[in-house]
């Protein structure tokens, strides 16, 4: 599905946003000819108990064999009927509701007419002109990502080639068959890699932690598409043709398939041609997208209403009480613990996996600063590893423990002073070579000083004393 | 003849005991070896007599019961006369029919229909066309002909049908039965092989009013496995038997239609016995009939190409190439009209005409308890009539399909009987949904007033 209205996507200016980052050589001189134009697609199947439009089991990867969550709805059967799956809509709605969507309070469901051997029905149930969510936005550090839509729909059978007996084979495994999958659209406000990344990464994470779906990639539990072209700076309106990347299984892969098309597609119109429309995968052994098929457009799809599932209508006051269930979501945790307790962002983004974590971190940091421990210290040992936090966790206990391995000696400060001015002389060249702007010889320093004093010092203070004397000396 | 009786006196003479099971079924056995050149059931329960006698003393009784062949039956191979499912043993059972067997109904067979549903006539069965029991030279009339035609050659105590557009109440009206299509929704699909899923609606075909009364009943009501069916409890239509309709308010449309010249005097004649039992009969205007013949078609189209698309032999069956030319000729109309470009003009319009339609029923229902017209626009067309006419099923329901587009509940009674011919007309009669008990109400009282009804009043007697 991949209805978006020109005159919304031509109106953004993306220009200017690309100066500040970080990018490869190559890609950074390519964007100064070009800009890309980037909107995304984000499949991920939600973790309801049953299917999406069936009484099945919904558990396609562990599941011991193929084939054994099906039933005449998801097999395709004759007189199969879907029944939908509310807890399914439910939590597309609370998706839609923390990505800031506006919720149709009138919404259906549509059939995609297309074949494929695995899609049982000839046609697949998802939403076309009337999807549960509208017009959201997901903030990232490298500017914000609109969201166009978010819709649900049913994940197909899963394909399997294999050679059986000797002869070339296709399988089919109906378990993911019918599997509830909602798909989230943003609009092209993607301006690098980067960009697609951290919205993907952060998308990730906001699904997760609303404990909806696992988003396992290698699965093909999350799953990333980016439709990308390119156009000269300062023009507004879209390029007149689209490439799509499908089948991305990481978040690497998909910075490499952006980056990759961004190079191909400047070359071909270096060479004043317009790069083909058209579907492209990743080959990740190559490090290249390539040919898939040629785009079809939206309408080859035949979509009409499904008369077979009734229309769904909502009360703004569902809609309420949906949203009023919504926990804290993690960009609001993030900034409430870098004021309460001065955690960086890097450290939080981290440890925010689940609401069950968030609430036991905010607990322990709680503790910790009444212990005289440092919040942030204690979470950047758990995200570097240093300290491992034994299960089941205790506060009081990994407080304790991060305690005993970080035990500082106190010292005398002019003690301390004393020290560091007789390192300081004893070591005329590192002195000169930290004035030349070599700072990592503070390193140096600090070593010496904690040798000469006998003692394990703080090495934040004891950084921050060796840096003060080393500039006023000079 | 035991196969002769309607289902209520079955159910009254097996429940006192008066009759057995072995002898109800020897004379079905019987009756089916004697027609089996009318081509009715293309598969036999082989069990039948065992499940009988293990259903008697459940509500049905064990009675004999035909069932059109797209109602899928566990074990009991389901084709819906097309090819494409000639092996095909379900592994599931449709609730409809599961509601029947559960109550002590039981499948004698399963009955010829057109392929898919596609046609008025049967000739589009894969299997060869059904003979019309009252006049072997003229066809039963369809898509439910083989469960008409059952319940007329009385190879069965009573049918279950299914209707898109006029598939129960055509084929009922042509072999002189009578024929209930509910509301749609009233009656769950969960199991019945799609045809066009906003309109399909399974229901009885039975001797009387008061048999299709019985077995609506038995199968109507809310399936949690079918979304569209209405939560509602279904009414007991056997309350509607036996009730006065005076001053009941009937409007009868259709009948000044050019079309119908030969057949509408011979039917406002019938019309006159509801006057006489005190009912306000007046003709009313309603929206031409033949605007719904291009939403129908159009709608059923559409949705005929998509359900048809699971039919790809992968899982089961055979593959495309076993489809007949009709199911061939909807499913590419259907593709078509559902295409880029032409969605708008055809699909998005038939939608907006048929709001029109169910805007008019709307008006309509505000002044009259029930709408009558005639089922069909003429008597049962001769055997290979339908084979040069692809519209062939749609003229023939040209009556019915506008209540069947508005999800109309309605019921098709005999009102005329052609001497020479020995074939019937059929009296259509609307009410509005989920009121099935209205139209029932003026079905019976009909039914017992005239002498058309061959069961109440055999023929020569």
């Amino acid at each position: 599905m991949k209805k978006i209205p020109s005159g919304i996507r031509g109106e953004i200016r993306l220009g200017s946003r690309c100066k500040n980052i970080n990018m490869s050589e190559h890609t950074s001189s390519t964007l100064s000819k070009y800009e890309l134009v980037c909107g995304m697609e984000v499949h991920a199947e939600l973790k309801t108990k049953s299917k999406m439009f069936c009484g099945c089991k919904n558990d396609p990867f562990r599941a011991s064999q193929p084939n054994i969550y099906t039933c005449p709805v998801c097999l395709g059967m004759p007189g199969g009927l879907p029944v939908a799956n509310k807890k399914a809509i439910e939590w597309t709605i609370k998706l839609g509701l923390a990505l800031g969507c506006k919720i149709n309070l009138f919404s259906h469901f549509d059939r995609k007419n297309y074949f494929y051997p695995d899609l049982p029905k000839g046609y697949q149930i998802s939403q076309y002109d009337q999807p549960f969510c509208i017009d959201g936005v997901v903030e990232t550090d490298l500017g914000p990502v609109r969201i166009h839509r978010i819709h649900l729909e049913e994940d197909t059978a899963k394909l399997q080639h294999k050679t059986v007996d000797g002869q070339k084979v296709s399988l089919i495994d109906f378990n993911r068959s019918s599997v509830p999958l909602v798909e989230i659209v943003t609009e092209a406000d993607i301006h690098s890699a980067e960009h697609a990344k951290a919205y993907t990464k952060k998308l990730r994470q906001i699904i997760r932690f609303l404990d909806i779906a696992d988003c396992d990639m290698e699965q093909g539990g999350m799953r990333l598409e980016a439709n990308t072209s390119l156009r000269h700076p300062g023009e507004t309106n879209l390029p007149q043709y689209k490439v799509e990347v499908k089948n991305i299984n990481s978040f690497r892969f998909l910075e490499k398939a952006i980056n990759f098309e961004i190079k191909r597609q400047s070359e071909i119109l270096d060479a004043g041609e317009v790069p083909a429309q058209e579907t492209r995968g990743w080959s990740d052994d190559k490090g290249q997208t390539f040919t898939q098929r040629a785009k079809e457009d939206a309408e080859e799809y035949r979509y009409f209403p499904d008369p077979d599932l009734p229309p769904i209508r909502f009360e703004q006051k569902q809609i309420d009480e949906i949203k009023d269930s919504l926990p804290e979501l993690p960009d609001k945790i993030i900034k409430r613990w870098f004021a309460d307790f001065d955690v960086e962002t890097k450290n939080s983004d981290l440890l925010i996996e689940s609401q069950d974590d968030a609430k036991w971190f905010e607990e322990l940091f709680v503790e910790a600063k009444k212990a005289g421990v440092q919040p942030n210290a204690l979470a950047n040992a758990v995200v570097n590893k240093k300290l491992i936090i034994a299960e089941p966790r205790q506060i009081a206990q990994t407080i304790k423990t991060f305690q005993q391995a970080n035990q500082t000696d106190t010292v005398d400060e002019a003690e301390l002073q004393k020290i560091i001015a007789e390192v300081i002389a004893a070591n005329p060249d590192a002195v000169a070579q930290f004035k030349n702007g070599k700072t990592n010889v503070i390193g140096f320093f600090m070593g010496q000083v904690m040798r000469k004093s006998g003692k394990k010092l703080d090495v934040k203070q004891l950084n921050a004393s060796i840096l003060k004397t080393l500039s006023s000396g000079q | 003849m035991l196969n002769t009786l309607t289902l209520k006196q079955a159910l009254d003479l097996l429940q006192a005991k008066k009759i057995s099971i072995k002898e109800i079924y020897g004379d079905i056995r019987q009756s089916l070896s004697q027609n089996e050149r009318l081509n009715v059931y293309l598969t036999l329960n082989a069990n039948m007599e065992t499940d009988a006698e293990s259903a008697v003393n459940k509500p049905l009784a064990g009675v004999p019961l035909a069932i059109k062949d797209n109602f899928c039956t566990q074990g009991l191979r389901t084709t819906a006369s097309s090819t494409v499912l000639d092996n095909f043993i379900p592994q599931y059972e449709s609730t409809v029919t599961k509601k029947v067997k559960e109550v002590g109904g039981v499948v004698v067979g399963k009955t010829n229909m057109d392929a898919w549903a596609h046609g008025s006539s049967t000739e589009t069965s894969q299997y060869g066309r059904t003979l019309n029991p009252r006049n072997t030279d003229y066809l039963p009339g369809g898509s439910s002909g083989g469960s008409a035609a059952a319940v007329a050659a009385d190879m069965c105590i009573a049918a279950i049908g299914s209707e898109t557009a006029g598939s129960i109440r055509q084929p009922s009206a042509w072999c002189g039965a009578v024929g209930l299509k509910p509301t749609y929704g009233r009656v769950s699909r969960y199991g019945v092989v799609a045809m066009a899923s906003s309109t399909d609606s399974p229901g009885p075909i039975g001797k009387t009013v008061e048999d299709t009364a019985i077995l609506f009943n038995h199968i109507a009501g809310h399936d949690e496995n079918d979304s569209t069916t209405s939560p509602q409890v279904a009414p007991d239509l056997t309350k509607a038997l036996n009730q006065s309709i005076k001053g009941m308010k009937v409007g009868v449309i259709y009948l000044d239609h050019p079309g119908l010249k030969e057949v509408a005097p011979l039917v406002k004649k019938e019309l006159e016995v509801l006057s006489t039992l005190g009912a306000e009969v007046e003709e009313a205007q309603a929206m031409d009939p033949e605007a719904s013949i291009g939403v129908y078609t159009v709608v059923q189209r559409a949705e005929v190409s998509s359900n048809l698309a699971r039919y790809d032999g992968i899982r089961y069956g055979n593959d495309r190439s076993f489809f007949g030319a009709e199911a061939r000729r909807r499913i590419m109309l259907g593709t078509y009209t559902l295409s880029k470009g032409y969605a708008d003009k055809y699909y998005l319009m038939a939608q907006k005409v048929r709001t029109l339609f169910l805007q008019d029923f709307e008006r309509l229902f505000k002044k009259y308890d029930v709408l009558v017209s005639l089922s069909s626009p003429g008597f049962a067309k001769k055997v290979g009539a339908s084979e040069s006419s692809s519209m062939f099923g749609e003229l023939e329901d040209m009556l019915l399909e506008a209540s069947s587009i508005t999800g109309l509940p309605g019921i098709s009674v005999p009102c005329y009987r052609d001497e020479k011919t020995n074939l019937f007309l059929g009296l259509n009669i609307m009410a509005p949904m989920w009121q099935e008990e209205k139209m029932v109400k003026v079905a019976d009282a009909f039914e017992k007033n005239t002498e058309w009804n061959t069961w109440r009043n055999p023929i020569g007697k």
